[in-house]
Formats: structure tokens, C-alpha cells, sequence
């Protein structure tokens, strides 16, 4: 296994910081080394690196300069990303309840049409999958999904909204996802949930790391109404599965 | 207390430290002053740490009021001018706000960022460690969003040291430097060569979040959607326009565009400071270079406690009074309507 490892490529982002690059694509087994890479150095700290950025094809690690040098910190990254990766250590699951559809999810009826088949069968599939935060970026808490079946693949928009609502989920490409704060998506909104993956004055404002595991499940519109006021209140609303 | 009261002030105007890094994993951006260097030179006058709050001034005009007491100030960054009562301000020096009295700031030149240092800070509720305005993430104290006329900053009465003014060596006014990548090789030899020659302006549309840039159009290779990676200050992103973006403190962590190239952190504040509608051109230089670089800018952060001088110290030449803005009240003597 360990000798099928290609070695990735390191590339300088600016003098302090570097893009440790597994593939070029989206690629569910890059974003494995990526997150196996991630946990590496927060088990074993490199003097020098201040901030690791976990994306679905490469880890941006950060670094001051002053401490490090490019090539000791190259030389060191890939080392360890070269070691065979490890039996997964337990990722932490996740439910979270989506009101799926009407003005909660206007892209819904849509997106059923263009794939031909029902607004049920895409809220079927979607909840059947079995997701895996493979990064957090963009704005805070915006949760990007890995796992998303094939059936509901589906470009992005031609035009991306400049507005979208807090807790709006969404698909768009081989993705879902998760958004927190209201702003700009071109990705096709499927429903809404309460669940707040960022919260200030909450214990913990970021509800969940990249290479945690999540799953969906329906709820009506009343409902989320319920969960939206608890979670205002600073409810996490999520189910946290046993491990 | 004292309060110092902001009576006029234009957008583009905050409240910035040294940021709140660490978070970006979870999607939330560092923020931070624009000009780093001009920020902790504004600190050092007035014996705040280096990367204290202080308030980033836009590149339009603000007044400040002191009230309930004394406060006592620090102006660094973009040129400008400023007075108290009609008596010239000098950049780089310290200078003590009576009460009542009214610091008032005019249009920037030559720069885009001032940066108001107050002795002790101010008060206000740090999140992730910092001060900083990202309006958008709903942080920023004591003001989650840009500053207007009538806030208010609650800070110590001034201690009453003696005012000084701080050395700073000239700054480099060639080529902004940058590393090529990480993405370059999205892009052909004669676009990177196009990138490099050109002369570049920046938007009048930019922001804290990216600074647009006009020029030539810059080609991709295969097209302009890359799968999303991780982006730091000064990355260059090449949307499908054409026109590249340069991702300043307010960024999104991440970004789906090729990054043709990334400002060095030496030169990043002074690439900030460079006004909308000023041409300037990039160059590029080796990741050696860039990090003895950065090792120089952080030995020039460290040694600025060392660049402080008394006021009264220094040679009488009118250009150094002027400086000192000991020259505002002797040119002020003879006839108040000269000196500007």
C-alpha cells in the first residue's frame, strides 16, 4: 500500500505558506491523504507552522518564515505524507435535520425536473447519503460534503445568486453542502436546516471539522421553525451519534 | 477614561489589529490591518504593543474628538494632512489630543490606509483574540462593522510621556515582488510573461476583501475553474475574466480560480497601501529572496522600539520641523494661512 503512494506536489503559496497538492481533482482518496496529512501535524506539531487549510485535493500549511524555511518544511510534509495512511481513527457522525423543499428549498422542484424524476426520490437519495466534510472554506462554517451519489450530480448554476439564506442546503457539481451565513451560492438549494455550523457566544462557535461524517434527515416546515429558535438561543439542533 | 469620539470619517474605515489567524480550517479569515508595518510603527510611538487595535482610516478625510480627557495618538500610513486647531500633525510622531480638541484628517495621498495608534488602545471585546472588523462574520469590537460618525472608542487618559516620532527607512518604491504559483502552470509562457510586463492599476472597485486589477487580459490554459484550494494575503487569483484579483485580509479561505502568482509578505502592506487608479507593475523573484526578505521586514518590526526619537533632538531644518509638527506652531506664529 505504502509504495503506491504518489509523492504530492509542493508548491509555494506566497513565501509563507505551502500548498501541499495531492491531485488536481476532486478525489475522494486525495482528500483522505489530505485529512490523514492534517491530523499528522496537529498529532506531531511542526515548530514554524501556524495553521493548516484542508481542501478536497491538497492541505495549505501555513508557516512563518522567520522559523521554518521552505525546503525544511517541504522536506518534512512530504515525509510524513508519504507514510502509509492509517486505519481511519473514529470520525465523530453527525445528523442533521433539513427541511427539504417549498420556500425552504426552492430549487428543489427544479432540480427534480432536470434529472427526471421527483421531488420524493431527491429528497430520498439525498438523505440515503452517507457524507464527509472534506473541507470547510469560503465563509465561516461553509461545510463542503464529499459522498454525494451520482444520481445527483448537476452542474452549478449558469447564474449564481448574490443572495442565499443562512443554513441553506445545497448541491451543485459531484457536492453538497452546508452553509451558514446568508451570501452569494451557485449551487442549487435543496432545502434549509437550523443547525448552525457557526455561532458566536456558542460552546464551540465551529460545530464541525473537516473529516467528520454526516447524514441528513427530513423534518417539516414547523419544525425547523422550532429547531431555528433553539439554535438562535445557541441549541446545537445537530444529533451527535454515538461513536 | 477618555473617549475619543469619531466626528467624521469616510468608508473603507475600521478597526484592525493584527488579525485573528488560526481559524481559516473552519472557513473564518484572518482580517487584520492592511499595512502591517504602518500599524505597529503607529503602536510604537504611543508604547502599544506592536499589532494593537488602532483604527485603519480609509482613503478619505475623518476628524476625532478627544473627550472626558486627554488622549494621546499616533499617525502612520498613507500621507495626509492633519491638524489639530489648525496646527499641522506630522506622520510618525505622537502628538496629545486636549480635551475638546479635534484631529482632522484629510484625503489620502500617495497611500490608501492611515492608521490611528491611541496610547493603551481602547476597550473592547477581543473574539479569536482580536479586535478586528469582518463585518460579514459578524465580528469586530466595539463596532462589528466600519466606523461612523458618532461612535464612540473608550480608552486611557493619556499618560502625559513626552512626544516622539519614529525613523523608519524610506520605503522601496520599485516593483511589487511576487512567487510565481501555486497555479502558474495553469497558465501559458507568454500569459505569465503579459502578467510580468504589464502595467497593472488597481479598481476603484476593491476592497478588504480583494483588489481588482486593470490591465491587459490574462489567458488560462484549460479554463478558469480549478477545483477550490486555500488562499492567503496577496494570493492572485485570474477569474474567467480575465482581470486578476488579489486577495487582501478579508479574503475567502479558500478560492476556485488559478493562482498565477502571490505577493511576498515584505512587500504586501506596501502593495496595500497603492492607491486605486496608480500604475505599478509585479516581478518576480525566487522563494530564497522572498523569505530573506521577509526575515528583513520582521527585523525591521522588531527593531522599531529602537527608531523612536525625542522630538526636540534632531537637527533645525524646516523639512524636520515640519516633520516634528513643532514647525505647525513656529510657522503658526507668524501667520496661521502659510503653512498648508
Amino acid at each position: 500500500m505504502a509504495a503506491t503512494l504518489a509523492p504530492p506536489r509542493l508548491l509555494p503559496s506566497g513565501d509563507a505558506a505551502i500548498a501541499v497538492e495531492f491531485s488536481r481533482n476532486v478525489d475522494d482518496a486525495a482528500n483522505q491523504r489530505v485529512l490523514a496529512l492534517d491530523r499528522a501535524l496537529a498529532e506531531a506539531p511542526v515548530s514554524g507552522v501556524t495553521e493548516t487549510v484542508p481542501t478536497y485535493r491538497s492541505l495549505l500549511v501555513h508557516y512563518d518564515p522567520t522559523e521554518i524555511s521552505f525546503n525544511a518544511l517541504g522536506e518534512k510534509l512530504a515525509s510524513l505524507a508519504q507514510r502509509p495512511l492509517r486505519p481511519t481513527t473514529k470520525s465523530r457522525r453527525w445528523r442533521i435535520p433539513v427541511s427539504y423543499g417549498g420556500e425552504h428549498g426552492i430549487d428543489l422542484e427544479d432540480v427534480a425536473k432536470a434529472l427526471n424524476t421527483s421531488p420524493e426520490t431527491i429528497v430520498a437519495r439525498h438523505v440515503a447519503g452517507d457524507y464527509r466534510v472534506a473541507m470547510i472554506g469560503f465563509t465561516p462554517g461553509w461545510s463542503y460534503l464529499s459522498g454525494l451519489e451520482k444520481l445527483l450530480h448537476m452542474p452549478r448554476r449558469q447564474n449564481p445568486r448574490l443572495l442565499t439564506p443562512a443554513g441553506t442546503i445545497s448541491i451543485g457539481g459531484v457536492q453538497t453542502g452546508v452553509q451558514c451565513l446568508a451570501g452569494p451560492s451557485g449551487w442549487h438549494l435543496l432545502g434549509r436546516t437550523a443547525v448552525r455550523t457557526y455561532q458566536l457566544h456558542r460552546d464551540p462557535i465551529f460545530l464541525l471539522e473537516p473529516g467528520d461524517r454526516v447524514t441528513f434527515f427530513p423534518v417539516d416546515a414547523e419544525t425547523f421553525a422550532e429547531q431555528d429558535g433553539a439554535a438562535q438561543a445557541g441549541a446545537i439542533v445537530a444529533e451527535l451519534m454515538a461513536p | 477614561m477618555s473617549r475619543l469620539v469619531i466626528a467624521s470619517i469616510g468608508p473603507a474605515s475600521s478597526v484592525q489589529d493584527g488579525g485573528r489567524p488560526g481559524s481559516q480550517r473552519y472557513g473564518l479569515t484572518p482580517s487584520g490591518a492592511m499595512d502591517r508595518l504602518a500599524l505597529a510603527a503607529a503602536n510604537t510611538l504611543v508604547g502599544n504593543p506592536l499589532f494593537a487595535a488602532a483604527v485603519e482610516v480609509g482613503p478619505f478625510g475623518a476628524a476625532f474628538t478627544a473627550r472626558g480627557g486627554a488622549v494621546r495618538i499616533a499617525l502612520t500610513g498613507a500621507s495626509r494632512s492633519a491638524d489639530v486647531g489648525g496646527l499641522a500633525v506630522a506622520l510618525g510622531t505622537s502628538t496629545t489630543l486636549a480635551d475638546g480638541e479635534t484631529l482632522t484628517l484629510g484625503l489620502a495621498r500617495g497611500g490608501s490606509f492611515s492608521y490611528l495608534a491611541i496610547e493603551g488602545s481602547f476597550v473592547g471585546e477581543p473574539m479569536f483574540g482580536s479586535l478586528a472588523v469582518n463585518a460579514r462574520a459578524g465580528l469586530g469590537s466595539p463596532y462589528p462593522r466600519p466606523l461612523q460618525a458618532g461612535d464612540e472608542l473608550l480608552t486611557a487618559t493619556a499618560s502625559g510621556a513626552a512626544e516622539q516620532r519614529i525613523e523608519i527607512p524610506a520605503i522601496d518604491t520599485g516593483p511589487i515582488r511576487v512567487l510565481l504559483g501555486p497555479q502558474d502552470d495553469e497558465f501559458a509562457d507568454d500569459a505569465k510573461k503579459l502578467f510580468l510586463e504589464a502595467e497593472w492599476k488597481i479598481s476603484a472597485t476593491s476592497d478588504r476583501m480583494g483588489y481588482r486589477l486593470e490591465g491587459p487580459v490574462i489567458r488560462h490554459l484549460h479554463g478558469h475553474n480549478i477545483v477550490s484550494d486555500g488562499t492567503v494575503n496577496g494570493s492572485i487569483q485570474v477569474p474567467g475574466n480575465g482581470a486578476p484579483i488579489v486577495l487582501m485580509p478579508d479574503r475567502p479561505t479558500t478560492g476556485g480560480y488559478p493562482k498565477i502568482a502571490t505577493v511576498i509578505s515584505a512587500d504586501f502592506g506596501r502593495f496595500a497601501q497603492i492607491p486605486a487608479g496608480t500604475g505599478f507593475r509585479f516581478k518576480t523573484v525566487s522563494i530564497s529572496e522572498a523569505q530573506d526578505a521577509a526575515q528583513k521586514f520582521a527585523a525591521l518590526l522588531r527593531t522599531l522600539p529602537d527608531r523612536l526619537r525625542a522630538i526636540e533632538s534632531f537637527d533645525l531644518n524646516i523639512e524636520a520641523l515640519q516633520d516634528a509638527n513643532v514647525a505647525g506652531s513656529a510657522v503658526n506664529a507668524v501667520d496661521t494661512g502659510t503653512w498648508q
